[in-house]
């Protein structure tokens, strides 16, 4: 046994670790550059143009129009209502398809989720054009239906707010159902089975059991969702036909009609600060490792 | 305390997958209160027997009784059992305080009897104190302790256990199969467990139901299963075990031309084979009328701790090579004066240890 002296090989076995460490390090180099280049300066530059005014000084006039302006206002309520409404939606339409795909075996599900990304994999654009196909005036839907005598006379689906939530639900569907299934999956079907040996209906085995431990799957499904409908552009501007504004239609607005990157600036900025405020309420609210570690 | 158990009648349970027999007209009764153990390889069909007293899995046909009643069209929650799984299967986002009142809080137990049957349960387990730790931050072997508290924490007349110790490292294993024993003598209730290993099985059961093929092959208590396996099968599953095949004639058994003594009253001649034990060998200075003797050459020796194996190999005439194992329990035998390897070494076994069984019981 070596005490006080050097042990055997010591420095160089501490030097070779070291070695690992930077090389780990290393994997993580391109993708900080990427992030550094692609995502915090152009945002610090967002920053900075959203406080400088048209006379192009410092000020805060950017922001002091959004505060007084009640179209601002209603851009952000209407922003807001729609996310959270798609969001509601997806949900209420997710995560039954998901608890039925984690409840068949693998194979067939694996077909399901086929079904579920074929979609996802489509250009939005032509999503959603497809969907002015179908729910316009004289579209599928209407002709069919009213050709068929359900309807006397064809219904508004687009231009509105429900042609907006149709095509975004539609859209937003898969980021819920991927990390819902991915997490139902995990879960151990005998939690459910020990659940039920212990006297528990089907229904109050779901509730207790099934339901709790699907929460981090759902939150995360739900905040994704919600989150990229806050940006949403293209499907709002075709399906809401002008008449459903959302903040990113009018950030596009301020730059292409009246190019004031500025105002158009301070608006991102407002919508980010809001997004990362929700995410860290989220956060607080509901610890995601809380649930869902298997025993 | 039959008031604390039930007896369960098994009858005819069949259950196919398609063209496979999981299960094949199985009958079996357990008495009430006893501790019966279903023993067999993986995919024998012993976990899809207990998963048809558990209700997760329906028979094609067949019945099971809880007490005289019929309970096989009953779902699970209705059957009143308490069940122990292979993983635990607690619920992670409770506490173990909260897994073990689950199955209280479902009967609408009032919460002050909930707590004191929550602490009792704990304590019966040795897990008192533990109520307000999160499930993940317990070790394998409390985490089966907490599974088991909350599976007999409703006094159910009935416990089920599915490879419940698979999980636990063999150390730990033999202390809780000990424990589990002397929780069932306390608790009383009637307890089936399954296990593949038969160690477990012989250490822990009142009776053995031995299992393959998705058919009951033998059912008896440890000793008997040990010493008189029906057919080829079980005697090489349980315990280890060298199979001679051996001609019976006239009260003689030979193997090729070398003729044994039998104790055992066998019914018919024939074809029959010799169950020999590696621990009921013993290395013969002189031969006495009562054992039946082996010439041969130690292959190998191997010193295992408690005890010394010895491979010896015979060389029989008209009948060709065959190996024995012979086990010695350390102490008795001083290793330095055993026969070293390729040495001559004469191996006895007692004629009343000399067990034959039919040929015909064999696994082909």
């Amino acid at each position: 046994m070596v005490g006080i002296e050097q042990n055997f090989n010591q420095a160089e076995l501490a030097q070779l670790a070291r070695r690992e460490h930077y090389t780990f390090f290393g994997l993580t180099l391109p993708y900080l550059v990427l992030v550094g280049a692609m995502i915090i300066v152009p945002i610090g530059w967002l920053f900075l143009l959203s406080f400088i005014g048209r006379d192009g000084s410092f000020s805060f006039e950017n922001y002091e129009r959004m505060i007084n302006s009640k179209a601002y206002i209603r851009i952000f309520l209407t922003t807001f209502k729609i996310s959270i409404l798609t969001t509601l939606f997806c949900a209420l339409l997710g995560y039954p398809l998901a608890y039925f795909m984690s409840q068949i075996p693998r194979k067939w599900a694996n077909i399901c989720m086929i079904g579920v990304l074929i979609p996802f994999w489509t250009s939005l654009l032509v999503r959603t054009y497809a969907w002015l196909v179908l729910l316009q005036k004289k579209g599928l839907v209407n002709t069919v239906a009213v050709d068929l005598g359900l309807l006397s006379e064809p219904i508004k689906f687009v231009h509105n707010t429900s042609g907006t939530l149709i095509g975004m639900v539609h859209i937003m569907l898969p980021f819920l159902i991927l990390p819902l299934y991915a997490n139902m999956r995990a879960i151990d079907p005998h939690c459910v089975k020990a659940a039920s040996s212990l006297g528990a209906t089907p229904v109050r085995a779901f509730w207790t059991v099934f339901f709790p431990l699907s929460m981090p799957g759902l939150i995360a499904g739900l905040l994704i969702v919600f989150v990229l409908c806050l940006g949403f552009y293209v499907t709002p501007a075709v399906l809401g036909g002008g008449k459903v504004i959302m903040a990113a239609m009018k950030i596009s607005s301020n730059i292409e009609l009246y190019f004031s990157w500025g105002a158009a600036s301070a608006l991102g900025v407002v919508l980010l600060v809001v997004t990362m405020l929700i995410l860290f309420i989220a956060s607080k609210l509901v610890s995601l490792d809380q649930f869902g570690q298997r025993s | 305390m039959t008031d604390s158990s039930l007896n369960i009648s098994i009858k005819d349970v069949t259950k196919t997958y398609g063209d496979f027999y999981a299960l094949k007209d199985v009958s079996l009764e357990v008495t009430s209160g006893e501790f019966l153990t279903l023993l067999g390889p993986s995919g024998s069909g012993k976990t899809t027997l207990l998963m048809v007293l558990a209700g997760f899995t329906n028979p094609d046909y067949g019945s099971v009784k809880f007490g005289g009643e019929e309970v096989v069209l009953k779902p699970p929650h209705l059957r009143g059992i308490g069940m122990v799984f292979q993983n635990y299967a607690l619920f992670p986002h409770m506490s173990v305080a909260e897994n073990v009142a689950y199955p209280q809080k479902l009967r609408g137990v009032s919460k002050e009897e909930t707590r004191k049957s929550v602490e009792k349960a704990l304590a019966t387990v040795k897990l008192q104190g533990l109520g307000h730790r999160r499930v993940d931050e317990l070790s394998g072997g409390q985490k089966q302790r907490v599974a088991l508290a909350r599976a007999i924490v409703f006094q159910p007349k009935i416990l089920l256990m599915d490879e419940p110790l698979s999980a636990l490292d063999k150390k730990l294993r033999e202390e809780m199969q000990i424990e589990l024993r002397q929780l069932h003598d306390s608790l009383n209730m009637t307890t089936v467990y399954v296990t593949h290993d038969q160690k477990e099985a012989l250490t822990m059961s009142d009776r053995i139901a031995v299992i393959n093929d998705g058919q009951l092959m033998q059912l008896g208590s440890p000793n008997e299963i040990y010493q008189r396996p029906k057919n080829a099968f079980i005697a090489d599953f349980i315990g280890e075990s060298s199979l001679l095949p051996a001609k019976v004639k006239g009260g003689f058994a030979t193997i090729g031309s070398k003729k044994l003594k039998i104790a055992q009253e066998l019914k018919k001649d024939g074809d029959f084979m010799l169950v020999v034990r590696p621990e009921k060998l013993f290395i013969a200075n002189k031969k006495s009328r009562d054992a039946n003797y082996f010439e041969g050459l130690v292959e190998d020796s191997i010193f295992q701790g408690e005890s010394q194996l010895m491979v010896v190999k015979l060389n029989l005439e008209n009948y060709g090579e065959v190996s024995l194992r012979l086990r010695l329990p350390n102490g008795s035998t001083n290793v330095g004066e055993l026969p070293r390897v390729n040495e001559k070494i004469i191996l006895g076994l007692k004629i009343a240890d000399s067990y034959f069984l039919e040929a015909a019981n064999g696994r082909d």
